[in-house]
């Protein structure tokens, strides 16, 4: 068997080594963070426009997230990119004559890009939950405050997860296009717009995102968003199970397929 | 060595691979010759592990290639130009294959000048050229300084400075006791390189033979006739106990006599001659006659003699019978 050190060793080489790592990264924090600051800034000037229903669910911790749901499309590309470049370079070839074990190749290849990712996602969550309470001024809340510290951590995780997930269609898919053209459209419209639909609601609120991005609440259904039959941890389970599907569909198409 | 057992690959109802069986041995050049869509990159993706055989087996110095440890250490492949990550230097390409399989980082460098392509080393790929692509592949699969070493079409899109560049890199290796096992589909080129040659056609074995014994059986010389009196000519060698064969435009073509004999024969019995002339068949139509029978894409023309020559059934199983008669070997060493 291959060396796990060594194939960790040269894909934390691959990753490093492509243009695309950097600017995807920056893009999910630089969004992430800018959006959540000018909502932030938003929503404490026009606080008292706010309907009695939010005002009363007002959550400090969770309006500062509010660029997630942009800054997650980049995590999205990262994920995909790490996987789908191989596919459309060819790369993909010379990597498994390399490492031949499809495990060792496909969960070493992960892991970085996972870590990475995850490290990427603490620091934007914290940046962003920072600069969102300077600017909420009085309304903000304090890391020290009850749930705060899980949500701002959650946050880290939930971009982590996002990109790993990404990952896993992306290995399924075989092609970075296809993934993109599946993922971008489900995370930025469907999965916001079946939310808002009452029928599709119940399912919709399983869906990776609407049940990952639970742990990011500090106030049980903050802002007046729909009540969840779950709470922050169980949602983020949904979404590891989602993550875990999408690797061993991920596995065993890698596995099966002829490269 | 590589040894092919059974080796079968289906797409669906489309046999690409059919039970072949052979080996690959050290110490020389093996080429691997088929026309197009004849089942060689395929052959060779399932060398790799790349695709599953649907039946049969490789081995690899007697491992399956998943069981390898470190692969690149004992086999490198080339299987197309563009199988490297455009977006990275060739550098850097090298390097992350290089630690998957501990191969020391001083060794990057070294491919890279073996290769000729230490001045563009920090340059992304996507910018080289064929060659340029086809010299980095190269380098890729010299990295773990391996004992086998495999090339799918290497001279493809090379000008003549690189195709000669890589006749003599693949003699060297194989001189330095390695196996090189190369694919083409010009057999003009096998006879510069190869010492061994392993033909193919849709996916089945056709010969398994030296070198050496496919130019002895197949560079045919044969001379050819042609006379306004035809039916008086062929009587008249047919009588002689001569066999001619009509191959076409009224001419005839015959074989294991000298011209001078034909000739006289002629003159004796005074049958006018437009031509006779002694012939001799090229590598290439021995090989174009050898698959001409399995070759999957023809093209088609009107022109009379266009047409693939006719097929002998059995040629194949020809040089099966050679081979397990231990002749080919013998043939091979006095050459």
């Amino acid at each position: 068997m291959a060396s796990v050190p060594a194939v960790l060793n040269s894909e934390w080489t691959k990753i490093r080594t492509v243009s695309s790592t950097t600017w995807t990264l920056i893009c999910a924090f630089l969004v992430t963070v800018a959006m959540g600051a000018a909502l932030s800034a938003l929503l404490n000037s026009q606080f008292d426009d706010l309907s009695s229903a939010e005002r009363a669910t007002f959550d400090p911790t969770y309006v500062s997230f509010s660029g997630m749901v942009l800054g997650q499309l980049a995590m999205v590309v990262f994920g995909v990119l790490v996987v789908g470049t191989e596919y459309s370079s060819g790369m993909i070839r010379t990597s498994l004559s390399a490492v031949p074990q499809r495990g060792s190749f496909l969960f070493s290849k992960i892991a970085v890009a996972g870590v990475l990712a995850l490290l990427v996602g603490l620091a934007t969550s914290f940046v962003t939950f920072f600069l969102g309470q300077a600017l909420l001024g009085d309304r903000g809340t304090d890391i020290g405050a009850e749930n705060v510290l899980r949500a701002v951590v959650g946050g880290g995780i939930y971009m982590g997860l996002i990109a790993v997930f990404s990952m896993g269609v992306a290995t399924m898919l075989r092609s970075s296009m296809l993934s993109l053209g599946i993922l971008m459209p489900f995370f930025f419209l469907v999965s916001q717009i079946l939310t808002a639909v009452p029928g599709a609601k119940s399912v919709a609120r399983y869906f990776p995102d609407q049940a990952g991005s639970k742990i990011m609440q500090v106030v049980p259904d903050a802002m007046n968003s729909d009540p969840a039959p779950y709470g922050p941890w169980a949602g983020l389970g949904i979404m590891a199970l989602w993550v875990i599907a999408a690797l061993v569909g991920g596995y065993l198409v890698l596995k099966k397929r002829d490269a | 060595m590589i040894e092919l057992d059974g080796l079968t690959k289906r797409f669906g109802n489309k046999v690409a691979v059919d039970h072949l069986s052979c080996r690959v041995r050290p110490g020389m050049v093996t080429g691997f010759l088929g026309p197009n869509g004849a089942g060689k990159s395929t052959t060779m993706r399932m060398m790799l592990d790349l695709d599953n055989p649907t039946s049969g087996s490789v081995r690899i110095d007697g491992r399956h290639y998943r069981d390898l440890q470190e692969p690149l250490k004992h086999i490198g492949a080339l299987l197309d130009a563009k199988s490297m990550h455009g977006g990275r230097s060739a550098y850097n390409n090298l390097l992350c294959l290089a630690q998957s399989n501990r191969i020391p980082t001083s060794r990057v460098s070294q491919v890279l000048d073996t290769v000729g392509l230490t001045a563009v080393a920090k340059k992304k790929s996507k910018g080289f050229s064929l060659g340029m692509g086809q010299r980095l592949g190269i380098a890729a699969a010299l990295l773990g300084d391996p004992e086998i070493l495999m090339f799918d079409e290497p001279v493809n899109g090379l000008d003549p400075e690189g195709i000669h560049w890589i006749r003599n890199l693949m003699k060297t290796l194989a001189s330095e006791g390695r196996t090189i096992f190369v694919s083409s589909h010009l057999m003009s080129e096998m006879a510069l390189t190869a010492d061994h040659l392993i033909v193919i056609g849709q996916g089945k074995l056709l010969a398994d033979t030296s070198m050496a014994d496919f130019i002895h059986e197949n560079s045919r010389s044969y001379v050819r006739m042609r006379s306004p009196e035809q039916e008086r000519l062929r009587d008249l060698l047919h009588a002689e106990g001569i066999v001619a064969v009509e191959s076409g435009n009224g001419t005839l073509e015959i074989d294991g006599e000298a011209p001078e004999r034909l000739g006289e024969l002629a003159g004796r019995h005074g049958i006018v001659l437009h031509e006779l002339s002694a012939q001799r068949a090229s590598l290439e139509e021995a090989f174009m006659q050898m698959t001409a029978g399995s070759v999957e894409y023809h093209a088609h023309s009107d022109r009379d003699g266009a047409e693939p020559p006719p097929v002998g059934p059995h040629w194949g199983e020809q040089w099966n019978q050679q081979q397990s008669g231990g002749a080919a070997g013998d043939r091979a060493k006095e050459v």
